[in-house]
């Protein structure tokens, strides 16, 4: 594939074919699954992340006790947040292999019907 | 000559060649502006961690943590929290719709000129105010530090504003990256080193350190008390302190995926997957160095001390000192300079961002409608913008002097990000209803609430006793208005209610007509700009 003519293609694309690509049941399946991942994900980090503020704020006495020696639940869940924050990266480059996957194919039928024209 | 010269003027000397062979390669603006998007996924990973750990991460952190204990790591999580916004929401939307800046993602299905001006003025208000607090920082860390050395606060800001311009003006982005990767690898090393040698001071036994962070004395209101520094409230206290808590993780969530210079970085790759390799490179190299703040601090707290800090050479001090206390002069000198090193890295990423904005969002977009009359004028544009902008810096550094309180300078950047920056990027890429209208509105009224509660909150309004002088004087003497010190919890909402207000006034057929076509582009990478094919 002739890596210039097909970036070139691209860019002067009509608003049609972009409108097209949009309505594709390709497309549409790639954002409900990508949604199904980031959204979760998302609302999920930052529920974790802000009810560390609202403990460390509202529950002083819960989030002074001690686990492990003298090391708090406080001190702990904070540097949970970086190992759950790293878990979900892991977990979003193990789900975008699929997503690259999927945005190939809308790529190469987009390529397919460039070339058929 | 000392140490610390020595090693700072290794790096200064390798920074300088590193600019002279991107100087020879850089051909064209996309390799000015962007490297040629040539850059790979653990450079970028790298260089976003070198552009992000300022020295207020780094020497302000551990004093932080070495004052105020658990509280002040509270600082260090929500530095790492938002790289998850950007890893889920930003990086991979901006890499396939923007080109240089991030006007260029506003601009796309937006009246550009309007949009593009308030960008490029929230960009470059961003950018200048971090830019003087590194500065004012790099100056008072050398009449600190270098004491000995003869060189004065003048002449180290005159010094890092001289190179900051000599690496973005003839290096360009590719330089400043690569500044940015050393710079990653030798605060990382740093850190890492100093650490283990706090744990080999306990014996590697963890108990025994977390055991001797619970019980540390130190005065308060003139009394000597003994407290566990691994609880909270040191300093976040009732009955403000926890929402104050809440609007300063509000904006962390937020503020760094706004924060133009980091938003640069992505288009420094060639395509949306690096750029999303890249951020989880950075994540891991951000959230083990502040992981590793949190040992530091509180190394400090129990081997030095918190009165002991405070009453020689301050917070930001606790840092090189522990250094001092573990690894002798030696150790000291390479620790400083590794500091310096740091903010060379920012402020280079700061201007950069700052003087492509300004060249390619007003000159060539706003002013000139977007034809480029010669080629090549955008970058001549963005080299005298970043003379001009290292210049005014370094003068407005100079005249605050190096007692300044640039605590208020950093937030502020920070704090508009997350208020008037993150709102109309985010809205932009996914709503489709989104207008000018909206976008101006979100912009003006997030950079205006921010600037506001900033001037009228407790960082800039307070009554001092009389025997109070200098950085920690209150600008204006008078009881704030404004009962937090993170205005997060009211700006970032404001930011967005003006967005959807201004969105709802009216409608743009033009830009939901043109909605498919970023959102398309957005998450397949059709149509984005490519890397440089040589």
């Amino acid at each position: 594939m002739n890596s210039t003519g097909r970036n070139a293609s691209r860019q002067e694309l009509a608003r049609t074919e972009w409108d097209r690509i949009a309505a594709s049941e390709q497309f549409k399946d790639l954002l409900q699954i990508k949604k199904l991942f980031i959204v979760p994900a998302f609302v999920f980090f930052f529920m974790y992340y802000f009810a560390l503020a609202v403990l460390v704020g509202y529950a002083p006495k819960l989030a002074s006790a001690r686990v492990i020696g003298s090391v708090t639940v406080a001190y702990l869940f904070a540097l949970s947040q970086f190992v759950v924050g790293w878990i979900i990266a892991g977990l979003y480059l193990l789900a975008s292999t699929r997503f690259d996957a999927l945005t190939k194919d809308i790529l190469a039928s987009f390529d397919e019907r460039q070339g058929d024209k | 000559m000392s140490i610390s010269l020595a090693v700072f003027l290794l790096f200064v000397a390798s920074t300088l060649g590193i600019t002279y062979w991107a100087a020879k390669r850089s051909r064209g603006a996309s390799a000015y502006f962007a490297a040629g998007r040539r850059i790979t996924a653990w450079q970028n990973g790298f260089a976003v961690a070198g552009d992000f750990m300022s020295a207020a991460s780094f020497l302000g952190l551990i004093g932080l943590i070495a004052l105020q204990g658990l509280d002040g790591f509270l600082y260090s999580v929500g530095g790492f929290v938002a790289f998850v916004t950007i890893l889920l929401v930003v990086a991979e939307p901006l890499r396939n719709t923007g080109k240089y800046t991030m006007g260029d993602v506003l601009a796309y299905r937006l009246r550009p000129r309007p949009v593009r001006a308030l960008a490029a003025l929230s960009t470059l208000t961003v950018a200048t105010f971090y830019m003087i607090a590194q500065m004012v920082g790099a100056g008072a860390l050398v009449t600190l530090l270098l004491a000995d050395s003869g060189l004065t606060y003048n002449v180290a800001v005159i010094g890092v504003g001289v190179l900051m311009m000599v690496y973005v003006i003839f290096g360009g982005m590719l330089a400043t990256t690569w500044v940015q990767i050393i710079k990653a690898m030798l605060l990382s090393a740093c850190t890492l080193i100093l650490t283990l040698l706090v744990l080999r001071h306990f014996h590697f036994h963890l108990a025994e350190f977390f055991a001797a962070a619970s019980q540390i004395a130190h005065q308060q209101h003139g009394q000597l008390v003994v407290s566990d520094f691994l609880q909270p409230g040191l300093h976040y206290k009732l009955p403000h302190g926890p929402l104050d808590l809440i609007s300063l993780s509000l904006i962390f969530a937020f503020g760094t995926a706004g924060l133009p210079h980091i938003l640069v970085k992505f288009y420094t790759v060639p395509d949306a997957k690096t750029a999303r390799h890249s951020v989880v490179w950075a994540m891991i190299l951000i959230g083990s160095f502040y992981v590793m703040t949190s040992i530091l601090g509180l190394g400090a707290a129990v081997l030095i001390g918190p009165d002991d800090i405070v009453t020689h050479g301050g917070t930001n001090m606790a840092g090189p000192r522990l250094a001092q206390a573990l690894g002798g002069n030696v150790f000291l000198a390479v620790v400083s300079a590794v500091a310096f090193a740091t903010i060379l890295a920012v402020v280079a990423g700061l201007m950069i961002s700052a003087s492509t904005s300004f060249a390619h969002d007003f000159w060539t977009n706003v002013i000139h409608r977007g034809v480029e009359r010669k080629s090549g004028e955008s970058v001549l544009v963005a080299r005298i913008a970043a003379l001009a902008v290292g210049a005014v810096s370094v003068l407005i550094a100079i005249a605050l002097g190096p007692a300044s309180n640039v605590l208020i300078l950093a937030t502020f950047g920070m704090a508009v990000a997350a208020s008037a920056n993150f709102p109309v990027l985010a809205l932009s890429i996914f709503w489709r209803r989104f207008n000018t209208a909206g976008a101006v509105a979100g912009l003006t009224v997030g950079l205006l609430a921010t600037v506001g509660l900033i001037v009228a909150g407790p960082n800039a309004m307070g009554i001092d006793p009389p025997n109070v002088v200098g950085a920690t004087r209150h600008l204006i003497q008078a009881k704030p208005w404004f009962p937090f010190e993170n205005v997060g919890i009211v700006s970032v909402p404001l930011g967005f209610l003006a967005a959807f207000v201004g969105t709802l006034l009216g409608r743009e057929p033009s830009a939901e007509a043109k909605f498919n076509e970023l959102l398309v582009r957005a998450q397949t990478g059709l149509g984005a700009e490519k890397a440089a094919s040589h």
